[in-house]
């Protein structure tokens, strides 16, 4: 089936780079519009969702029902899949800008950052997100050793992901074992030796990034206590400015909570406030992380054998887009990719990878939106501009050895994910190697 | 649990929160928006964006506002799904400044 048996000759195509909530979302809002147009969503691992699939934690079942409404998106007459081909590997963005009317970049936001420290590189210390790709069998983390021998592991953060890593390592394996957790994740937090687990960030409470609904679950932990070290915190630092916030004057009172609990159970969680790193120490591995405390402008130790980095993400740069480094997104004015104050014709830009790493699932839906808004304001001006068919990249891309993976070999790979997690109590159990998932479409 | 939308709304209807819904769990009526908890996944991405504050988890709802769970579920059974936001009632500008927001 050709893209023009779909929407018709005249239609727009367009390319979709990203198959993500960013992603999905600006295809819905194009395919809802009157406009006729087709559009390929380029994926570079055979199975779609992005950070739907590889970010949202795995005892977060409930907000991976999202998934069901990208199906519907998928659904529509007009969009195909196009799974296993990276762009900018595969297929270079020149190469798509030639052959679609519009391309939209929706590459998220992968690159951790650094803190910058002396000792940084020593091993033992990690970057938060490679840690949930590997309990979310992301392909590109299944073979990442995380040494979980250790009594105490630090984690550096205070927004959601840092709380994702703390839970699911004060978490048993019991509280696990029935997500869809992968399953070499498990295997190794099962063995895991951590006992304490400090969550510590350089600001108060009050400038805490993470949610109070991601602070609640650590109130239903079945093992793990959680407090707060008595010495960084006064009382004021749990009474709201403003107390008609209603999030923030839960999530003070969550965090006032904690500084008043007995620590009785086997691990603890520690919530620090108000201490920047500056430097990392060990020998041949990490074996302390050095702060500097704001209040007092002393130093302070705590050593921990693990020690996870989750300090904000950038988008990774693409080969023939210009990129804003301040911002770490793709440079870009409300969507439209720039350079400067110049707009680059037909390219254009939406979710994580435009405006960073923030908000829920569904301000990607809004940021969608506003994209696909420029875009089909753009479209009449860059009609017929195109200079190449779609037909030869496909040709080229089908010659390759590897597979071009379709929605529909993405629902076989789903369906027996779900099969092989139904004996294991699990909604599913994910296939993690590149090989098996392409398998799983033939079987 | 699920999220829920309260009095704030009527009167008003923003709908910025339909769209940042990603599951399109929100339904309307001549007055306001309702939440189908059925459809909800707890994102919670509508509560920062309403601009009179209207819509809450349905555990932090004060005792005199719990009723508007039921109204929420029930209403929603009863409206149809927006998928995209609308013009604010009239006067809902008017209402936002009373509100104090």
């Amino acid at each position: 089936m050709t893209i023009a048996s779909v929407a018709g000759a005249s239609a727009f195509q367009i390319a979709v780079v990203g198959s993500g909530p960013g992603g999905f979302y600006t295809a819905e809002a194009l395919l809802r519009s009157a406009v006729p147009l087709a559009i390929d969503m380029f994926e570079q691992l055979p199975v779609p969702h992005g950070l739907v699939r590889f970010g949202v934690a795995p005892d977060h079942p409930k907000l991976k029902q999202v998934t069901a409404a990208f199906d519907r998106i998928a659904r529509t007459p007009g969009f195909r899949f196009i799974g296993g081909v990276a762009v900018g590997g595969d297929v270079m963005i020149d190469e798509l800008r030639a052959s679609y009317d519009a391309v939209i970049l929706a590459t998220g936001a992968d690159v951790s950052r650094c803190l910058g420290i002396p000792g940084e590189s020593l091993p033992g210390i990690h970057h938060a997100g490679d840690f949930v790709g590997w309990y979310n069998g992301h392909p590109e983390f299944r073979d990442r050793c995380f040494d979980l021998g250790h009594e105490v592991a630090s984690v550096i953060g205070h927004g959601n992901v840092a709380l994702d890593v703390a839970r699911i390592l004060a978490k048993t394996a019991d509280e696990l074992r029935r997500t869809d957790i992968a399953g070499h994740a498990l295997e190794v937090l099962a063995e895991s030796r951590i006992r304490e687990i400090n969550v510590v960030g350089r600001g108060r409470p009050r400038q805490t990034r993470f949610t109070a609904r991601e602070l609640r679950d650590f109130l239903e932990l079945d093992e793990c206590d959680v407090s707060i070290d008595s010495r960084d915190v006064t009382p004021d630092d749990f009474v709201p400015e403003n107390p008609h916030d209603p999030e923030m004057s839960e999530k003070l009172a969550l965090l006032g909570d904690f500084s008043r609990r007995s620590l009785t159970r086997r691990k603890r969680c520690v919530f620090r406030f108000g201490l920047s790193p500056v430097a990392i120490r060990g020998r041949s591995r990490m074996e302390a992380v050095v702060f500097e405390l704001q209040k007092s402008n002393s130093i302070e130790e705590i050593g921990c054998g693990l020690c996870f980095r989750s300090i904000g993400r950038r988008t990774a740069p693409l080969a023939g887009v210009p990129y804003d480094d301040v911002r770490g997104v793709h440079a870009n004015i409300e969507g439209r990719v720039a350079i400067g104050a110049s707009v680059v014709r037909g390219l254009y830009v939406s979710g994580w990878s435009k405006r960073g790493p923030s908000g829920t699932i569904g301000t990607n839906r809004g940021c969608g939106m506003a994209t696909a808004e420029v875009v089909l304001a753009d479209l009449p001006e860059l009609a017929g501009q195109r200079t190449a068919d779609v037909k030869p990249l496909f040709d080229r891309l089908r010659a390759r050895d590897r597979r071009v993976v379709s929605y529909i070999d993405w629902l076989k790979v789903d369906a027996a994910e779900k099969r092989r997690g139904a004996p294991l109590g699990k909604p599913r159990e994910k296939f993690v190697l590149v090989s098996d998932m392409l398998a799983a479409m033939d079987s | 649990m699920t999220y829920v939308v309260t009095d704030n709304c009527r009167g008003c209807r923003f709908t910025e929160c339909v769209t940042v819904c990603p599951v399109e769990c929100f339904h309307v009526d001549d007055s306001m928006t309702y939440i189908d908890p059925e459809n909800c996944i707890d994102c919670g991405g509508c509560v920062p964006v309403c601009p009179v504050g209207a819509i809450e988890p349905d555990y932090r709802l004060a005792a005199d506002k719990k009723f508007w769970i039921d109204v929420n579920r029930k209403r929603a059974a009863e409206t149809p799904v927006i998928s995209a936001r609308l013009p604010a009632l009239s006067g809902a500008e008017e209402r936002r400044k009373a509100l104090g927001r």
